[in-house]
């Protein structure tokens, strides 16, 4: 299983992003090899729209199936769909909400935020 | 001549001085670019000529070509594509219609087929032509419907643009082809502050602009006395008229019944013209 998680900073104490589409950083954890990777999420951070659908994808690509996030806006959960779940983050660094969703202590993000970028109505076909 | 009337604010009285310009001129037609809810021609009432539907362009996908490359999805600067697995997902509101997925795509399988996103009613009011934008219900961008709306323009007449509010992309598409911009400011804190706003965007633009001051109290205001300071135009004054706002409430053109008001926006016509004219020097 992997899971991922925005972080401001390259490291697995790094504060949960409070932004989904603009976090500058992605900490990846491989739960079968136990092991902690990051990738740079610039070409999303300097979007000038679609940031979330972006971020997405790029997990999608990294077949992610598990993100621990405060918020996701609408498009990014449908690109995010059935492919990966998506977990609200506790107010804790990324590597303790990492085992926090282990030991099954977070709950499912159900609700999804309208998104900051202005456009009243989202429609993906 | 492209007069565009813009104001920042809504509500302060863009509309009323557009319809007006237009009834007190020889020949002129009116365009209504705010398109998000257009009333211009609640007043001119006019007789409907011909209605145009605004079409964008929306990439569509052959699900047996892609071989799911990616190559669009990376091409997209809007980010309006996703590709889970095979497949694809446009979010039809973040794609500004570009075409550069349809350009890229080497297996062919992207295909554009029309999408309707308004609509332009034209209709006639004497010997004026009224343009309207509609912006169907649910759309985010009003953009490709005002740029229809201003691909309808006369440049024999004098083509009063009637602009949304705000200082935005529609205000920008609404301006930027336009000779002349004529800011109409409300003496209000929240008035002031959009009027500054819209200042700029005529200044980025680089377009000659003076400025109405609408609904005022008395002559010296906030905004005569930012003018006066920053040495901008105030080329009419309207002070806030009980009477006036009555009949414009009722869809009335006040310069139709009122000669002193047919007067005053006579000779503003004449001052635009004239301002215009010493700005192409």
């Amino acid at each position: 299983m992997i899971i991922a998680v925005p972080v401001d900073e390259m490291e697995k104490t790094s504060p949960v992003c409070i932004s989904f589409g603009r976090a500058p950083f992605y900490l990846i954890f491989d739960d079968e090899k136990k092991t902690f990777d990051y990738f740079d999420n610039n070409s999303a951070f300097n979007a000038q729209g679609g940031a979330g659908i972006k971020a997405a994808q790029s997990l999608v690509d990294r077949n992610v199936d598990v993100v621990i996030t405060y918020r996701c806006g609408e498009n990014a959960s449908k690109v995010l769909g059935g492919k990966a779940k998506i977990y609200k983050a506790e107010n804790a660094n990324a590597k303790m909400n990492i085992e926090m969703f282990i030991a099954g202590n977070l709950q499912l993000l159900n609700k999804v935020s309208p998104g900051l970028h202005g456009h009243a109505q989202q429609s993906g076909k | 001549m492209k007069l565009a009337v813009l104001s920042g604010k809504g509500g302060t009285g863009k509309t009323f001085i557009s319809v007006n310009l237009v009834n007190s001129a020889e020949n002129a037609n009116y365009y209504d670019c705010d398109v998000e809810e257009p009333n211009g021609d609640l007043f001119f009432k006019s007789k409907l000529l011909q209605e145009l539907p605004v079409k964008v362009k929306m990439p569509n996908f052959d699900k047996e070509k892609c071989n799911a490359c990616h190559e669009c999805v990376e091409a997209c600067t809007f980010n309006a594509l996703a590709l889970i697995g095979k497949d694809m997902l446009l979010f039809e509101d973040v794609c500004h219609s570009c075409g550069v997925c349809t350009l890229v795509c080497k297996q062919k399988a992207i295909t554009e087929v029309d999408k309707e996103v308004g609509i332009i009613q034209v209709g006639e009011f004497g010997n004026s032509k009224i343009v309207t934008g509609k912006l169907n219900m649910g759309q985010s961008s009003g953009v490709p419907v005002i740029s229809g709306v201003l691909d309808l323009i006369e440049e024999d007449k004098l083509n009063v643009i009637d602009c949304p509010p705000g200082s935005a992309c529609s205000v920008v598409e609404s301006t930027q082809k336009a000779d002349y911009c004529l800011i109409v400011a409300e003496p209000t804190s929240f008035g002031f502050h959009n009027f500054k706003m819209v200042e700029q965007l005529a200044k980025v633009l680089n377009k000659p602009f003076a400025v109405v001051v609408n609904k005022a109290e008395s002559k010296n205001n906030m905004i005569s006395a930012y003018c006066k300071k920053n040495d901008i135009k105030v080329l009419e004054t309207f002070f806030f008229n009980r009477k006036i706002a009555q009949d414009n409430s009722r869809g009335e053109i006040c310069t139709s019944f009122d000669n002193k008001m047919k007067d005053r926006f006579v000779s503003l016509l004449e001052s635009i013209k004239d301002d215009w004219q010493r700005s192409l020097k």
